[in-house]
């Protein structure tokens, strides 16, 4: 078995000088899991296989194999985490700020792995890719999948690039969610878990959303089932179910700040309703709605909010005590004051039920105007945290006899 | 005006933690409130083989506490502990910090429905020289540190061993003993505790 530890050089260089807490250029790779006789067993009872799954890892996996964290991305986020892919990108990955040389995910000492999810679109097998039987796109056939679906995928790829057991698994919202199934469902290939801004179950207020965003997307004309062609598709659904989305990311307070009531390109109001993008609140909106369709697929879309409506750890255990009591990992979970989409509560139920199984958890909400949104911006606060308390867990794993 | 007056100890410094140490059984799962930067219980953790969970307020505090490894969480002892289930806890100890609370008796019954057994060291107010600052000097009883007046003392509440034991009673506790504090250091059988002792641990149990 070949471990691709070490991101592949590529020819381009950037046309800016990298920073030295950078991971550098990188390229995303990819591997096909599940194939022929071991297909994947859904939650559902459907079978899905092979399994294609793109992945980037950053640092190297140690000889012992177990410095490796496992970074699992929210809803419409994917396996470009951190560095660069080209001399042009305008951004590096979604979350650079804390993986590299030195930073929270310190690269000089963990290997960080991060892999799209199953029913993306971003290189892992999903609606949108060509199912090996029909020779056609998955579209509307492509399995309903759940997060225990997507974590083992990720598992498997894991177990694939030859590490048996990680420091840690670590994720915001969605992700967050992720990181919770993995102590449930591999309680024993994990030491420690950070779960940001996320919950065991997302509320009712969360699911009225998400309806609302894929029914901007099947009431589009475009739609077509969802067997639209990749250049068409129900583009203005879901632009508007990522506008209606990204307001659930922010807080009262970001967006006051951020824009008020200011407008966008005038100081008078047009009192023109053609005029959709007068107030600066507005012209944002719509920009991260035109952004997001163009790299963003709308069956995807479907798939990963009703993975999400469908989480329940609680449920599915009988409690949250006996899904996160069977693991001896460590707990760290943080929530963020203005977070209303997973508000603190949904985080003191974990560290409730974590206290009750007797686990070893820490936890803390941190004071924030970002909203949701915190856990991919406040560097400095999160990192102080996480960084201790991953140090800790590795020196207790490497204190012990493991 | 506030150099002469008199200093209790100061709650960080540590001195009671070998006191408290030896009132818990090994192994015991312990939870401290207020826990700092979880000296105590990394100590309880590695010299006792306890299994420990801290409580704090301040920021800085849980970071250090992470640092040394211990878990923590995050709670205002002034909004309750509604977190922790009940009698999820062997020992529930508080250190030097029920005076400084807003509701002390409300603390104390959360303490009682966690653990089946509670540590506290509370500050004497009723010590000699305490009695005599305010006799002598007429001036309210400023204890702790020094830069605090009676307007900005993180001291809200003043009470003396002979005050605590009745609040133990209310909550319901069995006194299992009254360890006095003199010259920082635990006297099982003072004569006088009231009016010598500076501090005093309790080892407090539930009876229910």
């Amino acid at each position: 078995m070949s471990t691709e530890s070490i991101p592949k050089p590529t020819d381009e260089q950037p046309v800016f000088e990298l920073p030295p807490d950078s991971v550098g250029m990188v390229e995303t790779q990819t591997v096909t899991l599940f194939e022929s006789s071991e297909k994947l067993r859904l939650a559902s009872g459907r079978e899905l296989g092979p399994i294609t799954v793109a992945y980037e890892t950053y640092g190297s996996l140690n000889s012992d194999r177990n410095n490796a964290v496992f970074v699992c991305h929210a809803l419409t986020g994917d396996a470009h985490a951190a560095g660069w892919h080209s001399g042009e990108d305008r951004k590096p990955g979604w979350w650079d700020a804390f993986i590299g040389p030195g930073k929270m995910l310190d690269t000089d000492r963990y290997f960080v792995i991060c892999a799209n999810v199953l029913g993306g679109c971003m290189g892992t097998t999903g609606p949108g890719c060509l199912n090996p039987e029909t020779g056609e796109r998955y579209s509307s056939d492509f399995p309903v999948i759940t997060i225990e679906d997507i974590v083992d995928v990720h598992a498997a790829l894991v177990t694939h690039l030859g590490i048996d057991r990680l420091l840690a698994v670590v994720g915001g919202s969605l992700g967050g969610m992720q990181v919770l199934e993995w102590a449930a469902r591999y309680p024993d290939r994990l030491n420690a878990a950070v779960v940001l801004a996320s919950a065991a179950h997302l509320s009712a207020q969360g699911i009225a959303f998400n309806t609302v965003g894929r029914r901007a997307i099947v009431s589009d004309p475009e739609f077509h089932s969802g067997r639209y062609t990749p250049e068409e598709g129900p583009r203005y659904g879901l632009a508007v179910a990522r506008m209606l989305a990204h307001i659930t990311y922010l807080s009262e307070a970001s967006i006051e700040m951020k824009f008020g009531r200011r407008l966008q390109h005038s100081d008078k109001l047009a009192y023109d309703l053609g005029k959709e993008t007068e107030f600066q609140i507005e012209s944002y909106l719509h920009y991260q709605g035109e952004r997001f369709v163009e790299r963003f697929d709308a069956n995807s879309y479907l798939y990963l909010t009703k993975a999400m409506d469908y989480f329940n750890l609680a449920d599915r255990h009988g409690s949250l005590e006996a899904a996160l009591g069977n693991t001896d990992a460590r707990f760290l979970v943080v929530s963020y004051t203005t977070d209303w989409l997973f508000p603190t509560d949904q985080s003191r139920e974990l560290v409730s039920a974590l206290l009750k199984a007797r686990r070893h958890v820490s936890f803390i909400e941190l004071s924030s105007p970002y909203g949701h949104d915190a856990f991919l911006i406040e560097n400095e606060p999160l990192e102080r945290l996480v960084q201790p308390f991953l140090d800790q867990t590795y020196q207790s794993f490497l204190n012990s006899d493991r | 005006m506030s150099s002469q007056r008199y200093c209790m100890p100061d709650p960080m410094l540590g001195l009671n933690d070998k006191l408290i140490r030896d009132q818990i059984r090994p192994g015991s799962r312990v939870v401290d409130l207020g826990c700092g930067d979880g000296r105590l219980l990394a100590m309880l953790r590695d010299e006792h083989g306890c299994s420990v969970q801290g409580v704090e307020l301040d920021q800085e505090s849980i970071e250090a506490a992470i640092s040394r490894g211990v878990a923590v969480i995050r709670a205002d002892l002034d909004r309750g502990l509604d977190d922790i289930p009940s009698q999820s806890f062997d020992v529930a100890v508080l250190s030097q910090t029920l005076q400084q609370v807003r509701q002390p008796k409300a603390v104390l019954e959360e303490m009682y429905r966690i653990a089946r057994w509670t540590l506290v060291v509370v500050p004497n107010f009723a010590h000699w020289r305490v009695r005599w600052q305010a006799l002598s000097r007429g001036r309210a009883p400023v204890t702790s540190e020094l830069p605090y007046e009676w307007y900005n003392t993180p001291n809200l509440h003043v009470m003396s061993m002979t005050d605590f034991r009745d609040l133990a009673n209310v909550v319901k506790f069995r006194i299992d003993k009254e360890i006095p504090i003199i010259r920082r250091r635990a006297v099982r059988h003072a004569w006088a505790a009231n009016l010598r002792a500076e501090s005093a641990l309790y080892v407090l149990e539930r009876t229910e």
